[in-house]
């Protein structure tokens, strides 16, 4: 084994519980599948960061003017201007801002007069494990629900699931959300309407103010996680291969499990990923209905108080969480199928 | 002692009749051929006998194993029979293996399923198996992915699932229809001495008559879900009873009358002439910065097909004739050599209208080829796309009504989707597709094989009809060595990319030079000539 | 046909008839508020009850429909009108540099979430329905670009595909010819999906305040306004939530009913 390639080793270890293999996997192959990964990461996040830029860039008139609105003073501009950096060249202002990012320096916020990097690190951990609690949740519930409903197609129960799942999709989660505090907040008053208890509290005390805030976003998409676990389910179920398990002796139970869940995995996998990225867009409006000093509101309040520095910041985080996580669930592909490790 | 006793099964799914009052039995080291054209019931058959039926499918009549009822078992039962003392082999073994599990995970299933070995005690016995069916771990370990496997080596993986537990009884659908000829007789060979050794009863379902002919003890004919003649194989082949045998058989062997070859003429130039072609496949790099790297898979191939003659290409999948057929389409571009018709080079980037409408072609899928939202008169004229005096207005339908009739379809049929036609009338409209510029040359790539016995027949009368009748020269790219003997005057046979041989098709078959054409003849399995009449 | 197609397409009817209804009758201006009737639960007066201004709530609703509806529609259109050109091109030259441009951007557009693309425009260009038709149509080009593309590759892979070229088609007129009519089912199927998805989108933005502004009506801000309210008045958030459902789960079932009755393999045995 040549040196450069130990660091896939953590990975092969992984791939080894996963599937009991006894062999040393092909690393170059396995190598080259990660290297192509990442360097598509590394081009995602690039081209994110010009287009967020050239949007901003973009903004009718002078950020600074923009951001000042229409009454300011000349002189109070052109602060804002030397201050923005805005004398210097958009490359020259594109690299320190990418540059400051890298370095964990995300400017300062005109409006709070705080380092962006600060404000972003309070709210990240309030919306952050939101979106966790929401997707797992939302996994807990979906394959169960979707291993179900395949395991017994056409069946009453089927139906029920499917029934139950295309409702779930139609709720919008905020109104969901506002139902949840009318029935658990206001009447029953099981939990607060509203407010974080933040985590200085206890870890109980902030995780109890953010379980109808995950609710209300897991449910719409536990539905879709549902069907889709239950028709990729139901498309390997169909396959040939089922079929020779079958005739091996394997019960339709056995099939399911050990042959049916870990290929139905593949698709399960991309809606995971993608999902993430709904659920932390997701958040930014239920943060909203419960008043949590998440991300959200602090975009919200951004945009109106028109700080296009936190703007730009928080939603080059946002699209960083996405493309990392997606890569990710790139990464755990090549843990699932052995064909995108090739062969030999 | 009898193995198993099937007697009056009749199945249906939902209001559908599938198999109607099915009677056979087979005996203990007895092989069992069912054949029959598709839609006969024989895979359902044999799916029935391991009730491993669709839904919604209601089974009545006696099903014995030994003397066990199979329809009075619990499911649980079942699961025990199956692998356990009747196995089963399937036809597609590109995907009959789970992709995601190892081969040797996969054999081990089985073993683990039906008794209580250890691991390692499981490992150590598929690694038996596995070396009984020709894949032995130094070679193919048990660690390996079934993509890392060619056909024949998956078929062989799965034969191995099949008989980990010495069935008493194996069956195999269609187990050798996917693969190669030379790959087919490995896989024939391998069960026949399974079948010996293991002193097991088999079941072998085959749309083939001569690989039936070569295995059987006994054979069943099916049609449409019945049960048309029972016989052992000598007595079958000698006196076939009923009339439906009798045309399958005749069907099989048939050959079409074909018109005198033309005499050559040195004066006139070829047809079609290829001059040292070469078509390359890119490979993916190795790394990002490597050197693109290529597979050969047309490789400095000559040949000239004279006009007036019928020239056939034989060669295994992947022997690079249907990226032969594509270059001399002139859809994909070569990397090098000549290819010439009429005499004239063929541009490039591609052909000509006026070769275009010398130089037609009929593919082997009857279902993808054609466009199933357009008419047939649309779907046949498609050719005439490029062509600048192409008729137009009642002497197009006029056209149309003509070569429709040609390929014995009627004129009304030019108004009709595509769906509402059977597999050889399809086959047909491909054939006035082929036929509506009035070519010179017709490709035909693989364009019988997807067809059952009868209707090849069918087929291949007609084009001998039509040779005649518009004076056709024909390429005849086929894997299947009795369509190419019976279709062609000269033959080329073609290995990784190379015509390793070509002669007059009678002198090659009779007495091939070259090794891999001897292996590839002595492999493929032949009807015996069957006395005519004695019936 | 299906159940869920005979209930999708009634419920999609019914709330396209109501939009269109709404340009010649509503029960009351659904601008005119009477302070003195606020907050009234649904009854003979206004059906579906009044808000915190008197305003009549069934109005409301009624005009709120054209806005989803007009943002979503236009969203679909944007999303076929780039996203299939460009899913079929990608398709057309499969592997090629185009191809992998194309497929690319598709996936930089998904790592912008939605909401994501609406706070960046309405964080430059402000609030407003036009921005949301952008924000959500954005979306959707990535998505019919998608599915176009997969749909057709596996087309070109057909042998009609190769007896066009043996005509000398080109692949552009190939595309037109043979891979848009046979994809289109499964495209007014997912715009069937997308349509719905953009009522929720909608819904979400103007509920956050970065969709239609006042005075036109919307069911998400109508939402938002009941927020405060709802433990006085459970109908404010009730009934716009009640419609949203409705129109969502009614374009959904017939999306689905629509997959079973165009899917070419079930068609087979119909005709």
């Amino acid at each position: 084994m040549e040196p450069k390639q130990f660091w896939i080793l953590p990975l092969c270890g992984l791939r080894r519980l996963w599937t009991g293999s006894q062999r040393p996997p092909n690393l170059p192959v396995m190598g080259r599948y990660f290297a192509k990964r990442l360097l598509s990461l590394f081009v995602s996040l690039l081209v994110a960061s010009w287009v967020i830029f050239f949007v901003v860039e973009i903004a009718p008139g002078d950020p600074a003017s923009f951001m000042l609105g229409i009454n300011a003073q000349p002189d109070t501009i052109a602060a804002l201007r030397s201050e923005l950096g805005l004398d210097q060249s958009k490359l020259a202002r594109y690299i320190s801002w990418v540059g400051g990012m890298l370095t964990g320096d995300f400017g300062t916020s005109y409006t709070y007069r705080t380092p962006v990097a600060q404000m972003v690190a309070d709210r990240l951990w309030v919306s952050l494990p939101l979106a966790l609690f929401a997707l797992i949740l939302s996994t807990l519930i979906a394959l169960p629900a979707g291993i179900f409903a395949a395991s017994h197609p056409g069946k009453s129960g089927d139906i029920a699931v499917m029934s139950a799942t295309q409702l779930g999709i139609a709720v919008p989660n905020f109104w969901f959300a506002m139902m949840l505090v009318l029935i658990f907040a206001i009447n029953l008053r099981w939990f607060s309407a509203g407010g974080f208890a933040g985590w200085d509290a206890g870890a109980w005390a902030a995780l109890r103010s953010l379980t109808l805030p995950a609710i209300a976003l897991a449910l719409p998409q536990a539905a879709i996680l549902a069907r889709v676990m239950r028709s990729a389910l139901l498309d390997i179920l169909g396959e040939d291969f089922i079929r020779t398990a079958r005739a091996k002796g394997l019960s339709q139970r056995q099939v399911l499990w050990r042959h049916g869940l870990r290929n139905a995995l593949i698709p399960v996998l991309t809606i995971i990923g993608l999902q993430f990225s709904f659920l932390l867009a997701g958040a930014i409006i239920i943060e909203q209905v419960f008043y949590l000093p998440g991300l959200g509101r602090l975009v919200f309040q951004a945009i109106s108080a028109r700080d296009l520095i936190v703007v730009e910041s928080v939603v080059m985080l946002l699209v960083f969480a996405v493309i990392l996580v997606n890569f990710l669930v790139d990464l755990t592909y090549a843990l699932v199928d052995p064909r995108l490790r090739g062969t030999r | 002692m009898t193995l198993l006793d099937i007697t009056n099964l009749s199945l249906s799914i939902g209001a559908f009749p599938i198999l109607r009052d099915v009677s056979l039995s087979v005996q203990t080291g007895e092989i069992l051929a069912i054949t029959g054209e598709s839609g006969s019931g024989k895979s359902l058959t044999a799916l029935a006998i391991l009730r491993l039926l669709p839904r919604c499918t209601q089974v009545t009549g006696h099903l014995h194993f030994e003397d066990q009822d199979l329809l009075a078992m619990s499911e649980a039962q079942m699961c025990d029979l199956r692998g356990g003392q009747i196995g089963m082999v399937f036809q597609e073994p590109m995907t009959a293996l789970n992709p995601v599990q190892t081969i040797g995970a996969q054999v081990m299933e089985t073993l683990q399923q039906h008794s209580t070995l250890s691991r390692a005690e499981a490992r150590e016995e598929a690694r038996r198996l596995l070396t009984r069916v020709g894949l032995p771990p130094d070679r193919f370990p048990l660690s390996r992915y079934p993509h890392e496997l060619s056909g024949g080596q998956r078929q062989r993986v799965v034969i191995a699932m099949a008989i980990a537990m010495r069935p008493k009884l194996l069956i195999a659908d269609e187990p050798t229809t996917a693969l190669d000829v030379t790959t087919q007789a490995q896989i024939l060979d391998l069960l026949r001495d399974l079948v010996h050794d293991y002193g097991m009863g088999m079941i072998i379902i085959t749309h083939d008559l001569a690989v039936v002919a070569d295995l059987a003890d006994r054979i069943v004919v099916m049609r449409k879900g019945e049960v048309v003649e029972t016989g052992s194989t000598p007595q079958l082949l000698a006196a076939r009873r009923h009339p439906y045998t009798e045309r399958l058989f005749a069907a099989s062997k048939h050959r079409p009358t074909l018109p005198a070859r033309p005499p050559a003429n040195p004066a006139q130039p070829p047809l079609l002439e290829l001059r040292n072609v070469v078509k390359d496949h890119p490979l993916p790099r190795r790394h990002l910065l490597a050197r693109a790297e290529h597979l050969r898979a047309v490789d400095h191939v000559s040949f000239t097909l004279h006009p007036g003659e019928r020239l056939g290409l034989v060669g295994e999948s992947g022997c690079g004739k249907s990226t032969l057929t594509r270059a001399i389409l002139g859809l994909e571009p070569c990397q090098g050599g000549e290819i010439l018709l009429h005499g004239t080079p063929i541009d490039p980037t591609g052909l000509t209208a006026q070769q275009r409408r010398k130089m037609q072609v009929v593919f082997q899928d009857p279902f993808g080829s054609f466009n199933p939202r357009h008419q047939v008169a649309r779907l046949i004229t498609e050719p005439f796309h490029s062509v600048t005096d192409a008729p137009v207005g009642q002497e197009r339908s006029d056209l149309v009504a003509e070569t429709l009739r040609a390929v014995g379809l009627t004129p009304e049929d030019a108004h009709r989707y595509i769906h509402q036609f059977s597999g050889g009338q399809r086959q047909r409209i491909a054939i006035a597709r082929a036929l509506i510029t009035r070519p010179d040359l017709i490709l035909f790539d693989e364009a019988v094989s997807a067809l059952d016995v009868s209707v090849r027949a069918q087929i291949l009368d007609l084009l001998a009809e039509l040779c005649t009748a518009y004076g056709l020269s024909y390429l005849f790219i086929s894997h299947d060595l009795h369509v190419v003997r019976s279709m062609t005057d000269r033959c080329l046979v073609m290995q990784s990319g190379r015509i390793v041989e070509q002669g007059l098709t009678e002198d090659l078959f009779a007495d091939p030079q070259h090794p891999y054409t001897q292996r590839l003849i002595a492999a493929a399995p032949v009807l015996p000539d069957l006395q005519t009449g004695a019936a | 046909m299906s159940r869920s197609l005979v209930l999708g397409g009634v419920l999609t009817g019914l709330v396209l008839m109501m939009a269109a209804l709404s340009f010649v009758w509503t029960p009351f201006d659904h601008t005119a508020m009477n302070i003195p009737t606020k907050l009234q639960a649904p009854g003979a007066e206004h059906w579906l009850g009044s808000d915190h201004f008197g305003r009549d709530i069934l109005s409301m609703i009624m005009v709120g429909a054209r806005t989803s509806i007009a943002v979503a529609l236009v969203a679909v259109g944007i999303g076929m009108g780039i996203g299939v050109p460009l899913g079929l091109a990608a398709a057309a030259k499969r592997g090629s540099w185009l191809d992998e441009v194309i497929m690319r951007a598709n996936d930089l557009v998904f790592a912008f979430p939605s909401l994501v693309i609406a706070i960046l425009i309405t964080a430059i260009l402000g609030a407003g329905a036009i921005n949301a038709i952008l924000a959500i149509g954005i979306f959707n080009i990535p998505v019919f670009a998608r599915v176009t593309r997969g749909a057709a590759l596996s087309l070109w892979q057909r042998d009609f595909i190769l007896a066009a070229r043996v005509a000398g088609k080109g692949r552009a007129r190939i595309s037109v010819e043979h891979i848009l009519p046979n994809v289109a089912n499964l495209l007014i199927v997912q715009g069937t999906i997308q349509f719905s998805l953009g009522i929720l989108a909608e819904a979400g933005l103007s509920y956050v305040g970065l969709g239609a502004q006042p005075p036109v009506p919307s069911w998400g801000r109508m939402l938002a306004d009941a927020q405060t309210m709802v433990s006085l008045a459970p109908h404010l958030a009730l009934v716009p939530g009640s419609a949203i459902i409705v129109t969502v789960l009614g374009l959904n079932l017939l999306g689905d009913g629509l997959r079973d009755w165009l899917d070419p393999k079930l068609q087979r045995g119909r005709t």
